[in-house]
């Protein structure tokens, strides 16, 4: 069992604060590091990864510190979320090589590709792969050793869904097996499949952290604001305000349409189509204005 | 200290297609000038120096040292491919170490060989003068890669920095300001050759216990530092 301990750990770059005093303990099982793009996600994989200094704080591996130590390598996998790799060799090759790095062979490298379900095009130039496929081969190269921690850095960007399910089934299994495994991503619906356990991020800070569907609950609940158009407004937004789940609307005559603030996320989309039926209103448009991740992001950081 | 891994993983990155016509470009370029010259002139003791001199030893040995030298490390360094290497338990100094090795042996192959070559054709190793510069040309390649590969280390403009020093300071500075000539590498071999060519025919502006002094300490030294830069190495494309 391999716990990553990260205390009061901060890292600035110049005056650009990247990651700014968190505390957390990435323990086994699946963890989800949650966050919008240039949150601070690939800065504390980093940090986990020893390849950067903390500017303060510490990042430790079962007490032992990770910067400047490369024997946490022999527990630790790393699927680095740049491309890059040695593209001139095949597959195998690659595998092989990352095999050897830690003392072992052929054997340990065979069985790696076979995990991520690449022998089919282990013989051919990681040049000709596509991304997906470059994806499983750095998931190979990081299991070769069979790692009781695995950190992995948007490792589903560039999959297809059907890679991204098996990349999902084997990580599942990874964290079922006790091994502690980490991954970053900015979506949602990919955290929601696949962690128990989430630490969200944003704006470099630690926002939220634990069980999934208390972190879900608390996005869910936050007030919504809507977009609506119909063929009546006025009559439509003088009923919706009669009731408790919503909490303002504003007619915007420039745009032709309303703007509703909801407090109670189930219980609006259950009352307006019900509402426009009762008052035979027609609904021409309905959209959420303040879905983005980065307001959803915002808004945790302020419960 | 040397892992076998990194070398195979160094040699195939250095000898990939397009730095490989790289390498094998300008020792073509001094076979093919020993010949025309060889042709036009006759062998020539004095001729053969000012080749071997002004072109193997002044420009191409500190090239190639360039290609391999900073080929050995910066480009994986750039694209960030290092990564696979720095996550695995080796030793930071022996990565550094064994790429240094392949560096030093490419650039011995493509520089010190074609040297040699060139001094045949040109008269014949007459005077000694060909094994002299094959000798200068051996030294320099472990001072010149040494320097390079740390370069390549520390700084993503290392090809431009390197072909810097290695046209204005070696060749243009050097025969302009005696003051710098000490603090070339390509003078410190040339009293090495001073001490096996022919009396006279090769002339230093160091004296051998210096330059072999220098030459030790500068390879050492960058090596050293080299591997301390790679153990605090940041890896670059963080937010």
């Amino acid at each position: 069992m391999t716990t990553i301990n990260i205390e009061h750990t901060s890292r600035w770059f110049g005056n650009v604060v990247a990651v700014n005093d968190v505390t957390m303990t990435i323990a086994p099982g699946v963890t989800g590091l949650l966050g919008p793009n240039g949150a601070g996600k690939s800065t504390l994989i980093n940090m986990m990864a020893g390849f950067l200094a903390p500017s303060t704080g510490s990042v430790t591996l079962d007490g032992q510190p990770i910067w400047r130590n490369e024997s946490v390598y022999r527990q630790i996998g790393i699927v680095p979320e740049r491309e890059a790799m040695y593209d001139f060799l095949t597959g195998q090759e690659f595998v092989v090589a990352n095999a050897e790095l830690h003392g072992l062979g052929m054997k340990e490298a065979r069985a790696a590709l076979a995990t991520v379900e690449m022998e089919y095009a282990q013989d051919r130039k990681i040049a000709t792969y596509s991304k997906g496929m470059r994806q499983r081969v750095k998931m190979a190269s990081a299991l070769v050793h069979d790692p009781s921690v695995l950190l992995l850095d948007e490792p589903f960007n560039g999959m297809d869904p059907r890679q991204r399910m098996q990349l999902m089934d084997l990580l599942r299994r990874m964290g079922a097996t006790g091994r502690t495994v980490l991954f970053s991503s900015h979506i949602l619906e990919e955290v929601e499949q696949l962690a128990s356990h989430i630490e969200v991020i944003v704006a470099g800070r630690h926002a939220a952290s634990g069980d999934f569907r208390k972190i879900r609950r608390l996005m869910t609940d936050r007030p919504h604001r809507y977009l609506v158009r119909s063929s009546d407004d006025r009559a439509l937004a003088a009923a919706l305000i009669a009731d408790p789940s919503t909490a303002g609307i504003e007619v915007d005559l420039a745009e032709g349409a309303l703007r509703i603030q909801a407090v109670d996320f189930g219980r609006f989309t259950e009352l307006l189509p019900r509402v426009a039926r009762e008052h035979s209103i027609r609904l021409l448009t309905v959209s959420p204005s303040d879905e983005s991740l980065e307001s959803v992001f915002s808004y945790l950081v302020a419960a | 200290m040397y892992n076998p891994t990194v070398a195979r993983l160094t040699y195939r990155a250095l000898l990939g297609r397009r730095r490989a016509a790289l390498l094998f470009l300008l020792p073509a370029l001094l076979i093919v000038i020993a010949v025309a010259v060889r042709a036009l002139n006759g062998a020539d003791d004095q001729v053969a120096v000012d080749v071997l001199g002004g072109f193997a030893l002044a420009t191409m040995v500190p090239l190639i040292g360039v290609i391999a030298g900073t080929g050995a490390i910066g480009p994986e360094i750039d694209d960030g491919s290092i990564v696979y290497l720095l996550s695995k338990p080796v030793k930071r100094s022996s990565i550094i170490f064994t790429k240094l090795i392949v560096a030093i042996a490419v650039t011995m192959a493509f520089s010190a060989i074609p040297t040699f070559i060139a001094g045949y054709i040109l008269n014949g190793n007459g005077q000694q003068i060909a094994v002299a510069y094959t000798v200068a040309a051996l030294v320099a390649s472990i001072a010149y890669s040494a320097l390079f590969l740390l370069l390549g280390t520390v700084s993503r403009h290392a090809v431009v920095i390197g072909l810097v020093y290695a046209l204005v300071w070696e060749t243009l500075f050097g025969s302009l300001v005696a003051g710098a000539r000490t603090l070339s590498v390509q003078q410190w071999s040339l009293a090495l050759a001073q001490k096996i060519g022919g009396e006279g025919t090769i002339t230093s502006d160091v004296g051998l216990p210096l330059a072999v002094g220098l030459l030790a300490g500068v390879s050492v030294a960058a090596t050293w530092y080299a591997g301390q830069k790679l153990r605090t190495l940041k890896l670059a494309g963080e937010e």
